[in-house]
């Protein structure tokens, strides 16, 4: 996988070039936005909720046992802002959206309508992968969003349903409130932002390399998934470190 | 002439050679097509036709030899750029999430070229052109093979080539279907004065549309020649590729 970075970074690179074209796909943009919507809200929600709920169930009465379960709050506002939403959100966009694309545009190189539109002069870059990445890039972090607000719900359910926590709501969001503040919520936002990038580019370059037929599609979307979950969590490490440095400052 | 140049291009190949891998697909093809000539190419399958095509459309790059418009080399991407090129594939390669109209008439919209309700009037017109009337709003995959291969024809047509390449044009249409792209194919000729390759097995069709031919085989063009030097060629390859007959004969012999 890692032989076709290079090629990633161009596609990037290129994307980038072409974003001041971006206004004119808006159509498409907004066809996408709502493909994004459509195909994950729903998911998003459920995953989120749980997340935020197994977190609280975790440590909620490690906390309690020591007499500190008040700090519960934003330790599962923190876990989900800085770490959990953005993840867990990336990795089901690159399974549901990320594979769509792969599959989509794979389908269109392997049937040749990659080809017609370049006889038509028609970049492929900005008529197909543009509007995509951009989709994406607007679609993740209001995703992310949503999904730390879903999981602070779904940890406060837990922590006040629980009997070995046993807090109250307001006990659960003071402290949540206390202890997030906007820079550890704008830290996951970068990461989504980061994250998107990889799954829209990842994918789009995976579906433009398809070769080889119907089975061709399928290998891609494949590796599309795989390479952008890798690349995910690799990244997720170094822009944590990156993050922690700026915090010390 | 000068009148008919804007709306053709000469064509000239030599020495042209590709492979992929091992396989050399191309072996040193070498011919010219005049303007507003209809130049067909005829072989049999995996002879190494739509890799040509491809070449000349520009979506490959050869390992050797060159491709000239007017006497200019297409391998600097400036030159190419300056012609109106169009190319029916194959496989029709319509895009399948935009409905028939939205796919004629894309390379007007995505360039700009006119204003929707004129787009709206020339693709509609294109498309009762080839007999496709009613389909406009349809998707590709609701329609048959044929009538996709028609609709890929009226996309290349909106483009108001200068050349166009005709992949197989008729192999998905029945006889009818096949002499009305015949038609179009020469219309366009004397209309517009378009300079066109076509590729095809149909014989019918080629000796139909054809100034000149070309025998192409396993990567070489065997034979070059007006569609009555074809016929009184004696290469026996010609011989049996033109006069390839059912045998039915021999088959109910066998049983
Ligand atoms: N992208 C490619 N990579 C590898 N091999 C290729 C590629 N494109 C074509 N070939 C090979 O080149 C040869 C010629 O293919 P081509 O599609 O030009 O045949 P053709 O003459 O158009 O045949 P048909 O009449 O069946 O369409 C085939 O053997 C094919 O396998
Ligand atoms: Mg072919």
């Amino acid at each position: 996988m890692f032989q076709n970075i290079g090629e990633i970074l161009l596609l990037l690179w290129r994307t980038f070039c072409a974003l001041p074209q971006s206004f004119r796909q808006r159509k498409m943009i907004f066809e996408q936005l709502f493909e994004i919507g459509n195909r994950s809200l729903l998911m998003a929600c459920i995953l989120s909720l749980f997340i935020g709920g197994v977190v609280a169930l975790q440590s909620g009465p490690v906390l309690a046992e020591r007499g500190i379960a008040s700090a519960l709050g934003g330790l599962v506002g923190i876990s989900l802002a800085k770490e959990l939403s953005p993840v867990m959100m990336a990795i089901l966009i690159a399974g549901r959206i990320g594979s769509a694309m792969a599959a989509e545009i794979g389908s269109m190189r392997v049937y040749q309508e990659v080809d017609a539109l370049r006889t038509m002069n028609i970049n492929p870059i900005h008529y197909l992968v543009l509007p995509r990445i951009t989709a994406i890039c607007i679609a993740m972090p209001l995703l992310v969003i949503f999904s730390m607000l879903v999981g602070w719900m779904g940890g406060g359910f837990v922590a006040v349903a629980n009997h070995r926590i046993a807090l109250t709501f307001q006990t659960f969001f003071s402290n949540l409130h206390d202890v997030v503040q906007l820079k550890d919520v704008a830290n996951g936002l970068i990461k989504s932002l980061a994250f998107a990038f990889v799954i829209g580019t990842v994918s789009c370059h995976q579906g433009l390399t398809t070769i080889g037929g119907p089975r061709g599609i399928g290998r891609s979307v494949t590796k599309a998934v795989v390479n952008s979950i890798v690349l995910i969590l690799i990244l997720d490490y170094y822009i944590t470190r990156v993050m922690l440095a700026f915090d010390n400052d | 002439m000068t009148d008919a140049a804007p709306h053709s291009i000469q064509v000239r190949i030599s020495g042209l050679r590709k492979s992929y891998g091992e396989q050399l697909v191309l072996k040193g093809i070498d011919f010219s097509v005049e303007r507003g000539e209809i130049f067909v190419v005829m072989g049999p399958s995996g002879s190494g036709k739509s890799v040509l095509l491809r070449h000349i459309i520009g979506l490959e790059e050869p390992d050797q030899g060159d491709i000239l418009f007017d006497g200019r080399s297409i391998l600097q991407s400036e030159v190419a750029r300056q012609y109106r090129l169009a190319m029916v594939f194959q496989s029709g390669a319509l895009l399948n999430y935009l409905t028939v109209g939205q796919n004629v008439g894309l390379y007007l919209q995505e360039h700009r070229l006119r204003k929707p309700e004129e787009i709206d009037r020339i693709v509609t017109e294109k498309l009762d052109l080839l007999g496709l009337k009613g389909v406009k709003d349809k998707l590709p995959g609701e329609l048959s093979g044929g009538m996709n291969k028609r609709v890929a024809i009226a996309r290349a047509l909106v483009i108001d080539p200068q050349l166009v390449l005709y992949d197989e044009p008729t192999s998905e249409l029945d006889p009818l279907m096949t002499i009305t792209i015949g038609e179009e194919i020469l219309n366009l000729k004397a209309r517009i004065h378009v300079t066109s390759i076509v590729v095809t097995h149909d014989r019918e069709l080629a000796f139909g549309v054809a100034d000149r031919l070309a025998i192409m085989d396993d990567g070489q063009i065997l034979f070059v020649g007006t569609p009555d030097e074809v016929r009184r060629s004696q290469h026996p390859f010609i011989r049996r590729f033109l006069n390839a007959d059912f045998k039915a004969k021999a088959i109910s012999d066998l049983s």
